[in-house]
């Protein structure tokens, strides 16, 4: 005779190894979950620990009040911050120029213009954009967009922070337009029916009604793209140069955090020496901004976000 | 008395008017600009490249002469790469997402773990190089092998396998759920043979989409000075490699011209390679978009 269904659930509660295997699961999987903890941890401590080695060699006010970086001279290395975050800034109001008002613009038409037919094809292109790699758009920057760029000005320099600042911002203009997207989707339909009922044009109602209730999302969005920017790196490597100045000059070579800390890790510079650990000092001065951006524009999404 | 003055109304509806339709074409205008990037990228990259595709050009290892520059050691290297990148970094990535979204309790070490995730997503990639460089290749000796670079790349994709497994984990109906418990099944039970293969289809979308991030990414290869002229194939995990984007890179960076056509048609290699898990995604989407 079959057991009863009771009898066989009461036998195999009884096993000793299923048991222990529901116990043991949660442990393996919390320690795996926490190898992202672990992650975040380690970044923050290499970070820090290889950087105060730095300043036992550099002083931490030379680091970031110095205004010369000159790290590979033989007789006096310097190591001021300042003009690589000014390279660094530099790359990035280019692509905020660039990407702000296109990828707002592409947002505000794919939630209120576009059919959905339209926006079935323009999302999945967008998400292209997203994924070509960087290195592409390095290359891009490089062979096309310095040569058209030095076609109509010829005083530009092969390596200049203009081409790779527009590239950058083709790179996060997605970014800007799908999250732009998201959070004007989110505006409820029945305002926008309110205002058209009033008489508004669709550009009205766009403009004065669902940019508006959408702001916090979009100017989140645009935070994170600025953070995306800055920690752009291969990009600024292939096109920006490797002359870190403090100066106004967009036509010329400059150098960002990012470019420097490749153009270390390059060449040979020997383990223990302080041009290696002051990549790690360029490196946290990077995270601190990103880290800061990212705050910011969870804080603004959060904080200025309007409830319906 | 009349509210509305038709006058008024007349003259000013007509550059309101004009507005919408001029604004509407800016729109648009500014959403194609973006689309024409992106053909003018392809075009560009194709037409320099295409010339020195052949399959020599596959076979070839790097050489210092332009027309005999082959791509075969980054490529390999590639793909040996994604053999430590993908079970290491899709392990971790479900296993925590398993964990946030089943065992996980409302208490103050969840919401530390899942803002760390969404944090962690925003670190450049460039600063995992660092990591990778200080934990990896020196703590733990490992050198620039293709498991120093595959454990820097996996936890730089990390943040993106588990929140694309934790939505899809969340997508599973309930009811799947309690009929399982309903059964008799245990909670390891029921993840296992019911909610993981209901889930498995936007697990796998996500990890190919993060793993085609893996593959085109430079900055962290570099940093842990991976390096680039190489004349064999790895032959094991231990072993140093190369990388189509740190190959696309030293190419990119030379002075000579023709190496820039070699450059280009490294980059059709890699977007070929990228197009090609990115229709698998695509597929899997579609096969076994909403079962339920």
């Amino acid at each position: 005779m079959r057991p009863s269904v009771q009898e066989m659930i009461a036998q195999s509660n009884g096993k000793k190894n299923k048991k222990v295997i529901e116990k043991i699961i949660p442990i393996i999987l919390f320690l795996i979950a926490s190898v992202s903890v672990l992650t975040s941890i380690g970044i923050v401590l290499t970070l820090i620990v290889e950087t105060v080695t730095f300043f036992t060699r550099v002083p931490f006010f030379d680091f970031i009040f110095g205004t010369t970086w000159l790290p590979f001279s033989n007789k006096e290395a310097q190591f001021g911050i300042l003009p690589l975050i000014v390279g660094t800034l530099k790359v990035t109001l280019i692509a905020v120029i660039v990407a702000v008002p296109i990828g707002i613009s592409a947002a505000i038409y794919l939630s209120e213009y576009a059919s959905e037919n339209v926006r079935r094809i323009l999302k999945p292109v967008l998400e292209v954009l997203a994924g070509v790699p960087t290195i592409v758009y390095g290359f891009f920057a490089l062979t096309f967009v310095t040569p058209v760029l030095q076609a109509v000005f010829p005083e530009i320099k092969i390596f200049n922070a203009i081409s790779p600042g527009i590239v950058v911002g083709i790179m996060i203009i997605p970014m800007i337009a799908s999250l732009s997207e998201d959070a004007m989707s989110s505006v409820p339909k029945s305002i926008r029916e309110g205002a058209l009922a009033m008489g508004s044009t669709k550009f009205e109602v766009a403009w004065k009604i669902t940019v508006p209730a959408a702001l916090s999302g979009i100017i989140a969005s645009v935070v994170l793209a600025v953070s995306r920017a800055i920690g752009e790196t291969m990009i600024v490597s292939l096109a920006a140069g490797s002359t870190p100045r403090l100066d106004g000059d967009f036509t010329g070579s400059i150098q960002t955090m990012t470019a420097y800390i490749v153009q270390v890790s390059k060449g040979d510079a020997g383990y223990g020496t302080t041009i290696y650990y002051s990549i790690y000092a360029v490196g946290f001065t990077l995270f601190v901004f990103t880290m800061v951006m990212n705050i910011l524009a969870g804080y603004v999404s959060k904080r200025f976000r309007e409830e319906y | 008395m009349r509210y509305i003055e038709q006058q008024t109304v007349v003259k000013r509806m007509n550059g309101r008017l004009i507005a919408n339709s001029i604004f509407k074409y800016i729109f648009l205008a500014a959403t194609l600009i973006a689309l024409l990037a992106l053909v003018i990228l392809l075009y560009r990259i194709v037409t320099q490249g295409a010339g020195h595709l052949s399959i020599e050009f596959l076979t070839n290892f790097a050489s210092r002469f332009p027309e005999k520059a082959g791509i075969k050691a980054a490529l390999v290297g590639s793909l040996w790469l994604m053999l430590v990148v993908a079970p290491t970094s899709i392990i971790l990535g479900v296993g925590s997402a398993i964990y946030l979204e089943e065992y996980a309790k409302q208490n103050r070490i969840t919401t530390f773990i899942r803002m760390n995730i969404s944090n962690l997503a925003g670190v450049p990639s460039v600063v995992f190089g660092l990591l990778g460089l200080t934990i990896f290749v020196r703590a733990l000796a490992l050198g620039n092998s293709v498991l120093a670079a595959g454990f820097t790349m996996s936890l730089l994709i990390l943040p993106v396998i588990v929140v694309a497994s934790q939505e899809a984990i969340r997508s599973v109906p309930g009811e799947l759920r309690d009929a399982s418990y309903g059964m008799g099944a245990t909670k390891w039970q029921t993840i296992v043979k019911i909610i993981l293969p209901a889930a498995i289809p936007g697990i796998l979308t996500g990890s190919i989409l993060a793993l085609s991030r893996a593959i085109g990414e430079t900055a962290p290869l570099i940093v842990i000075g991976i390096p680039v002229i190489i004349q064999f194939l790895p032959a094991g995990v231990m072993d140093t490699f190369t990388a189509l984007p740190m190959q696309i890179y030293d190419w990119s960076s030379r002075p000579q011209q023709e190496f820039q056509t070699v450059a280009a048609a490294g980059i059709i290699v890699l977007m070929a390679v990228l197009l090609f898990m990115n229709s698998i995604a695509v597929i899997i989407r579609n096969k076994f978009d909403k079962r339920y």
